[in-house]
């Protein structure tokens, strides 16, 4: 039997381009919605059929994930009128977005069903707060976590910070390199009306602002919000029926981890995450590698979880994360923007849909910025990017999305702009 | 039959399961001050943490055996923002992930025994400031224990005064 890490490179080109995502929606980015997460996820999903044309009828799967702080498919879809003819909720966070497209993939083609709706509908700041504050700080410690959370080791940004640690002490990483990835992220939330946190902020400010857990200053972390968000992924013969120019998936990978997953830490190096077992797999499938990107959405519950899965995704070398993230290639007007609404750090939290969302609005040319609407009913993008401008990325063709669960687990897509 | 043990420790409740077999032999040996692993009988690797079957070769024959509580600090965060209330009081607090001497580089080049673990006091008691600001990568540490309950004890990191310790650790630029 050929070796698992012996990547066979006819294969995963079976289901290039044959599958898209054709819808997107969300909910308003947030701190107290008012309203259950049932309601919330309701009207991302109506907003996503509305957005790709299609009725209660042509949609016949749906998947949702969470960690026990959400709704459920049978709730969801019985409020929209639709007959299921697949679904399945699953526990889970960032990273599960681009694995879950990938298995409607798999779910359409094995025939069970026709058109997959994706949600994540979330309370994160009025009900199970992310970053860990409130009900779950007092939960009883048990079993496997008797080695962790026991230790004050609990939040992600605690539970994440060796590895963030680690990659400064191996390779030399500044604090103001990488706080470039939140000063980017925040000129691109500026021209976002969409986003929690619009206004641009310098490197003085992230390294001003208090220190949470070393090397997270506040300004690292993400934001807490409520929102629902949601994306429909069908054939690329059904998408041809749709309203929108269809995001073609060219390749996906989904939970690729590292030795260990049950405690990362134990199989260095520490300072190399998920992505370096993903990249090969990803790029295999996709049949594109990283020069061919023109947008990048990668993970931002933190600073350096993005800057860590661009190395690790190849778009620099090994140990030079923070040079990328601070040379201007990742800004709007840079050669490979990444995070164009504003990512988590800016716009919101969803556990990585919004990521998607954005980058099939950017594949679409219709990022929903300022600019102002012709009488086609589209945006008449300037690519200005100054403040409260244009935030379209001028002709991009190729997106990757890069999400992050843990430093241990990742999973990945890339998508093409279809016709 | 081992019943469930209920704890408090820093206004947490801890609990190990009855049923839990392997994390009970695990704090038991704690509770004594002394660190048992658990080692494979069939590959001769040592896991951590408590596992129940072993992380290279999948048997589930192993044999608890002591390990020296030495190492270094491979990586750390300093926490000064604390989630969990009862650790307010403590901040900054140190998380350590320690490379235990033992096994070291083992099976391969970049695996360890990495331990986590607070700096701790001699006493096991979380460490003060003036403690903490010593400590970063490349510390030599040795264990402690922190009592908790009949049964029931948390090995924690101090500094290892009678080790040679590195000329300057490594700490996060602003210190």
């Amino acid at each position: 039997m050929a070796r698992i890490d012996q990547l066979d490179p006819e294969l995963g080109a079976s289901l290039r381009e044959k599958y898209a995502i054709v819808g997107v929606g969300e909910t308003e980015y947030v701190r107290g919605s008012g309203v259950t997460t049932r309601a919330m996820a309701t009207r991302a999903v109506r907003n996503a059929m509305a957005d790709a044309g299609l009725a209660p009828g042509e949609v016949d799967g749906m998947m949702s994930y969470s960690a026990m702080d959400s709704t459920l498919s049978t709730f969801v879809s019985a409020d929209l009128g639709i007959r299921l003819n697949f679904y399945m909720d699953v526990l889970g966070g960032g990273s599960s977005t681009e694995a879950m497209v990938g298995i409607a993939m798999g779910v359409i083609e094995a025939g069970m069903c026709e058109t997959v709706v994706i949600f994540r509908s979330m309370n994160g700041h009025s009900q199970t707060r992310v970053g860990g504050t409130g009900a779950r700080a007092v939960a009883p410690v048990v079993g496997e976590f008797l080695h962790q959370r026991s230790y004050g080791w609990q939040s992600p940004g605690q539970l994440f910070a060796p590895s963030f640690m680690r990659h400064m002490y191996d390779y030399g990483t500044r604090p103001e390199q990488v706080a470039m990835v939140k000063v980017a992220h925040s000129h691109h939330a500026s021209n976002n009306p969409k986003a929690l946190y619009n206004n641009r902020v310098t490197v003085d400010d992230v390294l001003g602002s208090r220190m949470i857990c070393k090397p997270l200053h506040l300004l690292d972390c993400c934001v807490e919000t409520d929102n629902a968000t949601a994306i429909i992924v069908t054939s690329a013969a059904r998408a041809k029926d749709c309203r929108q120019i269809p995001a073609l998936i060219r390749g996906v990978v989904g939970r690729v981890s590292k030795p260990r997953a049950d405690l990362h830490y134990e199989a260095g190096p520490i300072s190399t995450v998920a992505g370096h077992y993903a990249a090969p797999r990803l790029w295999r499938n996709a049949g594109v590698g990283p020069d061919d990107i023109d947008v990048t959405g990668s993970y931002d519950a933190f600073t350096f979880t993005t800057m860590l899965q661009l190395e690790d995704y190849g778009f620099c070398k090994k140990g030079e994360g923070g040079d990328y993230v601070s040379d201007g290639t990742t800004f709007l007007g840079g050669r490979r923007p990444n995070n164009t609404s504003g990512g988590h750090l800016c716009e919101g939290y969803t556990h990585g849909v919004a990521m998607v969302v954005e980058n099939v609005r950017q594949l679409r040319h219709e990022a929903d910025d300022s600019c102002p609407i012709g009488p086609d009913g589209k945006r008449q993008h300037t690519y200005d990017h100054s403040e409260g401008g244009c935030r379209q990325v001028k002709d991009v063709e190729v997106s990757a999305n890069l999400g992050w669960a843990t430093p241990g687990t990742g999973s990945a897509m890339v998508m093409r702009r279809g016709a | 039959m081992t019943e469930t043990i209920v704890a408090d420790y820093l206004g947490m409740t801890l609990q190990v399961d009855a049923l839990d077999n392997e994390n009970l032999a695990y704090f038991k040996h704690c509770a004594r001050h002394e660190f048992h692993l658990q080692k494979c009988d069939d590959c001769g690797l040592i896991r951590y943490p408590v596992g129940t079957a072993c992380a290279w070769c999948g048997s589930g024959n192993f044999t608890w055996t002591p390990v020296e509580g030495k190492g270094e600090v491979h990586s750390y965060t300093e926490v000064v923002h604390a989630i969990q209330p009862a650790f307010k009081p403590h901040v900054p607090y140190l998380l350590l992930v320690v490379d235990l001497d033992t096994q070291k580089g083992a099976p391969t080049e970049h695996e360890a025994l990495r331990v986590l673990g607070n700096l701790a006091t001699p006493d096991g008691i979380l460490a003060p400031p003036e403690m903490v600001a010593r400590v970063g990568i490349g510390s030599r540490v040795r264990m402690v224990f922190t009592d908790i309950a009949d049964g029931l004890a948390m090995p924690q990191w101090t500094i290892d005064e009678e080790a040679e310790q590195p000329g300057q650790v490594w700490r996060y630029p602003d210190d």
